[in-house]
């Protein structure tokens, strides 16, 4: 048993309602930048529909993930290592710009500077390649809500492969929506596929991240990632992903897509698993099998042979317990409701989802029956094979029993909590039927309806002891980071290059500070802050500058007062 | 062998025969070249990683590239072999191992003239598609536009070297003249003279080659020598423990002032 610690995400799709937050303000914190603008590492799109790149679920076309090989092994879909090398100077399975979408901005000067003239001036859409005018034609989410059905959601890959009788029906009854980010896979194809080693899986978290320095713009990971979460900025010629916000993650505070949800549908927490099992999990023969098989590679945190291996392995006493609390373990393991996107692809993703009850839900309800009934319910899941087939395709690679099985206890949780919530007797026979007790459904119930921000997102801290450094202080350079050419802007070889500047661990340890304070309207450092509705402009107002350095060189008293604050971090700056 | 001894050992040959043109062309040049290449490539590997990166432009356009770019890559490495074979593997090696004079230099033209062409047919569709295709050519920076310039100089000078040769004189045996130049540079004993009747489009073509080499590690052609072998043996998952250091500087020992 080799015990390896993931930081995972569950959605519950129950909840979400296609608003889109968690996109843009991914988008905002992560690839508001030129040469991506057309990559969203987190989008959502409405289903049935094509997804984001266009028909990316279509893997006899883009080749992405796993297979298995006539002797029964795991080979990557799209060829092995010779073969990636033979296509290196021109990738065959590359998504074009256009199986994404052609990113535009729109003439805003015209507005403000158009001569007086009769008609009101029109901002036209500029495309951010060409620069030229453009006719927007597709998005990110062209089909949001089912827009242009049914011409675009006829084109869904997953509704092609259930049946022609419920493609008809589906597009007519239902509709959810699916946020997806990168998968963080315990068996990453786009890092098998890197032909540079710059993908990496981190060893302390399982995040998968690409080492900018040492991505070389192969591409091959764009076509490895059966999700198409992978891209390539077209400006600096590397590929770029989701990093599930390990700069935030590090310090304890969730993704900005969790953090941001308005439908607080998303849960983070750490899996422990041993890594000894993947391959093998992953090379199951029976696509239907994989969804069990990943789950058997998860380890239970309680088990003390798993807490004595974990702490064998190095994993830190307070991760082990993270993962005891883990909401996410919790709902995968559990509770059992939640499913991985596409286990077929033999990546073992890991970013899980909660399927909808909602679908069924709804043709309970417009059918005059009372919904919350458990009986009408479970009648209904059998009896309405559009959705449950649908979300197998999506889930669990066809098998409609797992699927089943999840709808059967949220609906059961449903109408027993009915009777708690009216202040009836609870009907223990209802948690009975889905092989639960009343407290585990009360539990589930709480998890899932009521967790608080600090249940939903269990994240232990990165840990950043430097016993090993005060060993030996002679042998590192200070330096690191300072002076290196290009620091000050772009580099003489195309945008950007000289290096990206480093991430300021500071700022997202000041912004938790900030999150977690006790009292955001006082805040202690209150003195050293400047409030500029006061201040009438003239002279300057106090504390907006910070005070004069003496040249005896000693430490000016406010200074050292609010040394954990933010006030001095502009003041130390040029001393370094 | 130290930079000293490379002087010592030239100069007095220098002085006697050879002009002083020579020595600066076939001499001080190529030596100026490889530290050029070396040192830069060092240097830019050191400051500028982010940098290091084919800068591809499928995203924008495939259809010309998928003609193009292995056309263009398979042939300038099968030339690339043609010259190694050419220059650094002595005649006498080849005739010992039974491969005459005459079928050596017929291979070579064949190969190397297919080669070539693919090699330019290859690199005319490139520089099209990027002089036509308006995104890619808005990502063409200077630096590009010089490297294409220099690179399809030395193609072309290198290809009508080895035709017109052909054509006009039965074949120009260049590994009783350039190929022993070019060994001696590296032996650090480099002699001027091999050069002197060298005809003048292999002349010209060896010394826009050196001048592509010393703009080598400045362009985008660094790419080459990151050429990525090591995926044929490395393990598929590539795993890295983070990064020690989380913040942007080393925290303070315990003993140091805390900077006012």
């Amino acid at each position: 048993m080799r015990v390896m610690a993931q930081m995972a995400m569950v959605m519950n799709l129950d909840k979400c309602i296609g608003c889109h937050t968690c996109s843009v303000t991914c988008k905002q914190a992560w690839t508001n930048r030129s040469g991506v603008e057309y990559v969203w590492f987190n989008n959502v799109e409405t289903r049935p529909g094509q997804g984001y790149p266009r028909r990316y679920e279509d893997q006899d076309k883009w080749r992405g993930g796993w297979t298995l090989n006539r002797r029964g092994r795991l080979e990557l879909k799209a060829g092995g290592r010779l073969r990636k090398l033979m296509t290196i100077f021109a990738n065959p399975k590359l998504p074009s710009i256009d199986d994404y979408y052609e990113p535009w901005t729109y003439d805003y000067d015209t507005l403000t500077n158009a001569p007086l003239q009769e008609h009101t001036p029109v901002a036209r859409p500029k495309s951010l390649i060409s620069g030229e005018d453009m006719k927007i034609s597709w998005s990110a989410n062209w089909d949001d809500d089912l827009g242009g059905s049914p011409g675009l959601a006829d084109r869904d890959v997953v509704l092609g492969q259930v049946s022609e009788k419920v493609k008809l029906e589906f597009e007519k009854t239902f509709m959810f929506y699916l946020p997806r980010i990168c998968e963080h896979c315990l068996n990453p194809s786009c890092a098998a596929s890197c032909p540079s080693g710059a993908i990496y899986k981190r060893a302390e978290d399982g995040i998968v991240l690409v080492d900018q320095d040492r991505c070389r713009g192969w591409r091959m990971c764009v076509t490895g990632c059966p999700y198409k979460k992978v891209y390539f900025n077209h400006r600096t010629g590397k590929a770029e992903k989701c990093t599930f916000c390990f700069p935030r993650v590090e310090v304890g505070i969730p993704t900005v897509c969790s953090e941001t949800c308005v439908g607080r549908l998303r849960y983070i927490g750490l899996m422990l698993y041993d890594a000894d099992k993947v391959l093998e999990a992953a090379s199951t023969p029976d696509e239907k099998g994989l969804y069990e098989a990943q789950r058997q590679v998860f380890l239970d945190p309680h088990d003390p042979e798993v807490v004595a291996a974990a702490g064998r392995a190095g994993i830190p006493r307070d991760w082990i317990e993270a993962a005891q609390r883990s909401p996410v373990h919790a709902l995968i393991n559990t509770y059992r409701v939640a499913l991985p996107l596409h286990p077929e692809y033999r990546t073992m993703p890991m970013v899980w989802y909660i399927p909808p009850l909602s679908p069924v839900v709804d043709v309970v309800r417009d059918t005059g029956h009372d919904a919350e009934d458990s009986g009408n319910l479970f009648a209904a899941i059998e009896a309405l094979r559009i959705p449950v087939d649908y979300l197998a395709q999506l889930f669990t690679a066809g098998d409609p029993a797992p699927v089943e099985a999840v709808l059967r206890r949220l609906a059961a949780m449903r109408s027993y909590m009915r009777d708690i919530n009216l202040g009836r007797e609870p009907d223990e026979g209802i948690p009975a039927k889905v092989d639960m007790t009343g407290e585990q459904m009360y539990d589930m119930y709480r998890l899932l309806a009521l967790a608080k921000y600090d249940e939903r997102y269990v994240i232990p801290p990165a840990h950043t002891e430097q016993a090993h450094r005060l060993e030996e202080i002679a042998t590192e350079c200070s330096l690191n980071y300072e002076g290196g050419p290009g620091m000050g802007g772009w580099g003489p070889f195309g945008e950007t290059s000289g290096g990206a500047a480093p991430i300021a661990v500071e700022n997202f340890h000041m912004l938790r500070q900030r999150q977690t304070a006790d009292s955001p309207v006082d805040p202690a450092d209150k003195h050293a802050r400047v409030n500029l509705l006061n201040w009438d402009g003239k002279g300057r107002p106090a504390g907006l500058f910070p005070p004069r350095r003496e040249a005896s060189g000693t430490a000016a008293p406010d200074a050292e007062e609010s040394a954990d604050g933010t006030a001095t971090t502009v003041s130390e700056e040029p001393k370094r | 062998m130290t930079g000293g001894t490379v002087l010592s050992t030239v100069a007095p040959s220098a002085d006697t025969s050879a002009g002083v043109v020579d020595v600066l062309l076939w001499v001080v040049l190529p030596y100026v070249t490889v530290a050029v290449f070396v040192l830069g490539h060092i240097w830019r590997y050191r400051y500028d990683k982010f940098g290091w990166t084919t800068r591809s432009s499928q995203l924008y356009e495939s259809r010309l590239l998928r003609i193009g770019s292995p056309l263009f890559h398979f042939g300038i490495l099968l030339v690339l072999m043609g010259h190694v074979g050419g220059l650094v593997i002595p005649d006498r090696w080849t005739e010992a191992i039974g491969i005459s004079e005459h079928a050596y230099h017929v291979t070579a033209v064949s190969l190397g003239t297919v080669a070539g062409f693919c090699t330019l047919a290859g690199l005319a569709i490139l520089i099209y598609r990027r002089r036509t295709v308006g995104p890619v050519f808005s990502a063409t920076t200077r630096n590009d536009k010089l490297m294409y310039a220099v690179l399809t100089l030395v193609i072309v000078l290198g290809l009508s070297a080895t035709v017109a040769a052909n054509l006009v004189g039965g074949g120009y045996n260049y590994r009783e003249t350039v190929s022993p130049w070019f060994r001696s540079v590296f032996y650090l004993q480099p002699d001027p003279h091999l050069m002197a009747d060298v005809p003048i489009l292999f002349k010209l073509h060896a010394l826009s080659a050196l001048l592509l080499f010393c703009i080598w590690p400045f362009t985008r052609l660094v790419h080459m020598l990151t050429a990525p072998v090591g995926y044929l043996t490395r393990p598929y998952i590539v795993y890295r423990s983070r990064d020690e250091l989380l913040s942007t500087r080393a925290p303070r020992r315990g003993w140091e002032h805390r900077p006012g």
